[in-house]
């Protein structure tokens, strides 16, 4: 048998270190869920499981935690996955029009158009927050999806992503294909659409955590409860927890769990289209 | 079949730079004509003139009766070849090879029997079904051909179609792309920049340098008659010596001996074939051999000759040495260059 | 743009209808926006504006609260920084290292990657709660009386702890791609050339890693100043008062909250040219490292 090395023994210490450092932390919101509130409000976090998972996450979902009774768990998960969804199919249908235009038409404002749409990635949505608020308001969009969603597509980080992908696609494709006789659709549709799947895939996963994650917009845009995200609605349901004579621990961290359940799955699961994405989109 | 012909072709780019300078000549319908000449040297633009793939600035392009300046590529009845093939990566060999034929409505069933005619011809049956990244180079450029087979074109471009190939397969696929080109009668325009494929390849070559067309001429004329020092340098490995020589009393003279007659007065640029070079004990000149690179069937001796350094090549049973030697040469083999131009005399 | 591009007039124009027209009336719209309004007076009651010069932008600068923010935010970013880039780095040296496993560890270290800023802030009230959050137990074994919300300097502490935590995820995957796209053959010419691990470390891999290291500091500066929002707003419980925020909490707290207009855009602008000025040096340092290459 070989002789294990002490540099590997401490090597896989710091690993597994470091992994309870990541993991521990969202374990004792599951351990919150599953105890008794009453034991929780004496004792906080402990080492054992109980059994009230399902119950919380009954209450979570469908019992509502506002004064309106319609943010329900159900709601805000519906309200979470229209932004998650509307903004990274949003965003990469746009971008992937746009990149397209710029890179692959002689156009003569194609250096002023690319200028107008990078510049957008100088600066994020929160410098310019209230300013954006009040234009949504002035158009009637506060408490809508589209006033949720689109201002939050105003930057070109997809658009930028997929000009980059374009423009590495060999020349002589185009070309070929023009002699094939594709005209600038067929082309799009027939030969850089199925040619960027995994570039879609990487970046749609990314786009889907960053929407779904959103909080400050929310926050501003959504005053009417049956608009909140889960993750707009968490400032809410842990403000119930203060004050009360016993706050509901459970049914507060359950909806943490539903909160970040989705985008965690997706990323584990898709992990290396999403390293991909992460890593090629280089912002 | 068609009859290409271009007449003061020119390409300037956006930035201004001329890339083809003005250039006429005809290909003839089945002509096999080879582009060649310095990376850079603006083949390709050429090629991609022809193929409408780049606007002409000036001139006329025609292709078979009609004038094909705004004619898009799809409607040029040509079909290209690249250097990179340009397959499409995610369709496989099949629809890669039909995808030309389907977007001009043809029925698939007919399509279906152009890709697998095309499969036969090219030995790619057993293929038809992979992808393009799970074939060799060679089988890639294969489909690349097939490609442009099942369209039936008036014209075939090459553009350095097998520089991505190793030496070998480079000269299987030489051999093959002439024979088939032989067999369907198609008229073709190759580019490379390899002037063996030029030499081995063409009807007729045409030969390039800085946007302007050198010579155009068959393999045996280029190789003979250089129109210029470029295309004497350019053509043949190793390529014809170029030595200053003095005309003086109808005599061109290299170290103030007589080489050959001609006419004149003045320097001139005098050219010989290394090949052209015989050693001989008896000859008239003599060259002092510093260096002797073995090639197996024959060998190449870097010399001087009266200053100047030559090239001589021997067949392999001539021995050889380093040091003084003595050499004929073959008067009628000769080429005389402008000294100040280049151009032949 | 492609040599062969296609030359119709139209459709390019139609392919970028939807992302200008957003753009320009959710991004150039708002952002001149507010540079206007931060050279006016709002009337808290919304009847109209005073042009007021620069006024809001000296006010800004003689605000002590503001400028106790930007101090704040300075050292929060810089903390920030520095210990998720080299918390990660070191664990993404070792990601890379061991055989067994590798695929377990980075799944573990890098998921929290989805974790929304607020629930992060959540996990941050319950370790640090007042009567039994047990990382503030843990400190009590040491005599530190920590108090989350009350104390400056203990709320201050919990903010940089679980951002840095929420940002570790990003600067490990970037460090383990960076590390695993160094040739294998350079390693093996290191291991050669050096026998010392460390030093090879420092004198191979991590000239190599710079370029990515200067890229995340960029990525690191800008989430501290702006993407820890939600933690803040969640630690804080919505109740700035005393406690620590960032420049852009406090563009939101002046502006939504205390009706500031003016004000809040001067600060908004202020944050414009910080991140402007971040980016002009990203630029640049970035020539820079092409020429050397
Ligand atoms: N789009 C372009 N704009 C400006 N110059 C170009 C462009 N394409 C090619 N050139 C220049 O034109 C010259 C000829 O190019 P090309 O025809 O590709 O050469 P070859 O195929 O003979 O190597 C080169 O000097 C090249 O740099
Ligand atoms: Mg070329």
């Amino acid at each position: 048998m070989k002789r294990i090395k002490l540099e590997t023994i401490v090597d896989h210490s710091v690993l597994i270190i470091g992994s309870l450092i990541m993991i521990l932390p969202v374990a004792m919101l599951l351990q919150m869920a599953s105890t008794p509130d009453i034991e929780t409000m004496r004792n906080g976090p402990g080492l054992v499981f109980g059994d009230q998972i399902p119950a919380n996450f009954e209450k979570a979902m469908f019992e509502a935690s506002g004064f309106s009774g319609e943010n329900t768990g159900l709601r805000m998960l519906y309200n979470s996955l229209i932004l998650g969804l509307g903004f990274a199919i949003g965003k990469i249908v746009i971008g992937m029009m746009a990149a397209y235009a710029i890179v692959y038409f002689r156009l003569k404002f194609a250096t002023l158009a690319f200028w107008i749409i990078f510049t957008t990635l100088l600066l994020p949505l929160e410098v310019r927050i209230l300013p954006s608020y009040e234009i949504v308001q002035k158009l009637g969009m506060l408490n809508t999806y589209q006033g949720l969603i689109i201002p939050l597509i105003a930057s070109a980080t997809a658009t930028f992503f997929f000009r980059q992908f374009f423009r590495s696609v060999p020349e002589e494709l185009i070309e070929a294909a023009r002699i094939d006789g594709a005209g600038p659709i067929k082309f799009f549709v027939d030969i850089l659409v199925p040619l960027s799947r995994t570039m879609i895939a990487a970046m749609f996963i990314i786009m889907f955590v960053y929407g779904w994650n959103q909080y400050l917009w929310p926050t501003m845009i959504t005053t009417d409860e049956g608009m909140f995200t889960l993750v707009r609605g968490i400032k809410q349901i842990t403000q119930t927890l203060e004050g009360t004579n016993l706050p509901e621990y459970g049914k507060s961290n359950i909806l943490q769990i539903i909160a970040i359940l989705p985008p965690v799955l997706i990323v584990i699961f898709f992990q290396s289209w999403f390293v991909k994405g992460l890593t090629e989109s280089d912002k | 079949m068609a009859q290409v012909t271009l007449n003061t072709l020119r390409k300037v780019y956006p930035n201004g730079f001329e890339a083809v300078k003005p250039a006429s000549f005809t290909i003839e319908k089945g002509e096999f004509v080879v582009l060649v000449g310095p990376s850079g040297c603006g083949k390709s633009t050429m090629l991609r003139m022809i193929a409408g793939l780049e606007d002409i600035t000036q001139g006329d392009l025609q292709i078979g009766d009609r004038i094909v300046n705004d004619v898009d590529p799809a409607d040029r009845d040509i079909a290209m070849v690249f250097q990179n093939y340009a397959l499409y990566p995610h369709m496989t060999v099949r629809k890669n090879i039909g995808y030309g034929l389907k977007n001009r409505k043809i029925a698939k069933d007919v399509i279906d029997q152009k890709v697998t005619d095309a499969a036969n011809l090219l030995n790619l049956n057993d293929y038809l079904d992979r992808k393009p990244s799970q074939l060799s180079g060679g089988q890639r450029q294969r489909v690349a051909m097939g490609r442009a087979i099942v369209r039936d074109p008036s014209l075939f471009l090459f553009d350095e179609p097998l520089s991505n190939l190793d030496a070998k397969l480079r000269n299987q696929m030489r051999i093959e792309i002439k024979a088939l080109q032989r067999r369907l009668g198609v008229t073709s325009v190759y580019v490379t920049h390899d002037q063996v494929e030029a030499m081995t390849m063409a009807d007729r070559i045409i030969v390039m340098n800085g946007g302007e067309i050198e010579q155009i001429g068959t393999p045996a004329q280029v190789y003979h008659s250089p129109a210029s020092t470029f295309v004497a340098s350019f053509m043949g490995a190793p390529p014809m010596n170029l030595l200053d020589a003095l005309v003086a009393e109808n005599a061109a003279m290299i170290g103030g001996q007589t080489i050959a007659q001609f006419a004149g007065h003045g320097p001139v640029t005098l050219g010989i074939r290394p090949e052209d070079i015989l050693p001989d004990p008896n000859g008239d000149f003599e060259i002092n051999v510093t260096l002797i690179e073995e090639l197996g069937a024959h060998r190449i001796l870097h010399a001087t000759w009266a200053g100047q350094t030559i090239m001589v090549s021997v067949a392999k049973d001539v021995t050889a040495e380093t040091g003084t030697m003595h050499v004929a040469i073959k008067s009628d083999a000769l080429s005389f260059f402008d000294a100040q131009t280049g151009r032949r005399l | 743009m492609k040599r062969a591009g296609f030359s119709i007039r139209w459709l390019p124009i139609l392919l970028l209808l939807p992302q200008l027209s957003i753009i320009l009336i959710f991004f150039y719209w708002p952002a001149a926006h507010a540079v206007r309004s931060s050279f006016f007076l709002q009337d808290p009651f919304g009847f109209g504006e005073t042009f007021v010069g620069l006024k809001n932008y000296t006010s800004l600068l003689k605000s002590s609260a503001y400028l106790r923010s930007a101090q704040f935010t300075v050292i929060f970013t810089l903390m920030v920084t520095a210990l998720s880039l080299s918390l990660a780095l070191l664990l993404a040296v070792k990601a890379d290292k061991v055989i067994k496993g590798a695929k377990t560890y980075r799944t573990f270290l890098m998921w929290v990657y989805a974790v929304a800023p607020p629930v992060a802030g959540v996990i941050g009230l319950v370790l640090f709660d007042q009567s039994w959050g047990p990382l503030k137990e843990f400190f009590g074994l040491f005599g530190w009386d920590f108090r989350l919300g009350v104390d400056y300097f203990d709320t201050a502490f919990a903010m940089v702890v679980i951002s840095v935590w929420k940002q570790l995820p990003v600067n490990f995957i970037f460090f383990l791609s960076g590390l695993q796209s160094i040739p294998k053959s350079v390693r093996e010419a290191a291991l050669i050339d050096n026998r010392s691990a460390s030093g090879r470390f420092w004198d191979v891999t991590f000239p190599l890693l710079a370029p990515t290291a200067f890229f995340l500091l960029i990525i690191n500066i800008t989430y501290a100043l702006f993407d820890t929002f939600g933690i803040i707003d969640t630690v804080v419980k919505g109740e700035p008062s005393n406690n620590p925020m960032t420049l852009v909490y406090r563009v939101y707290v002046d502006g939504f909250r205390g009706n500031d207009l003016g004000g809040s855009s001067a600060q908004s602008v202020v944050l414009m040219v910080l991140v402007l000025a971040l980016t002009v040096f990203q630029f640049r340092m970035v020539e820079r490292r092409i020429h050397y290459t």
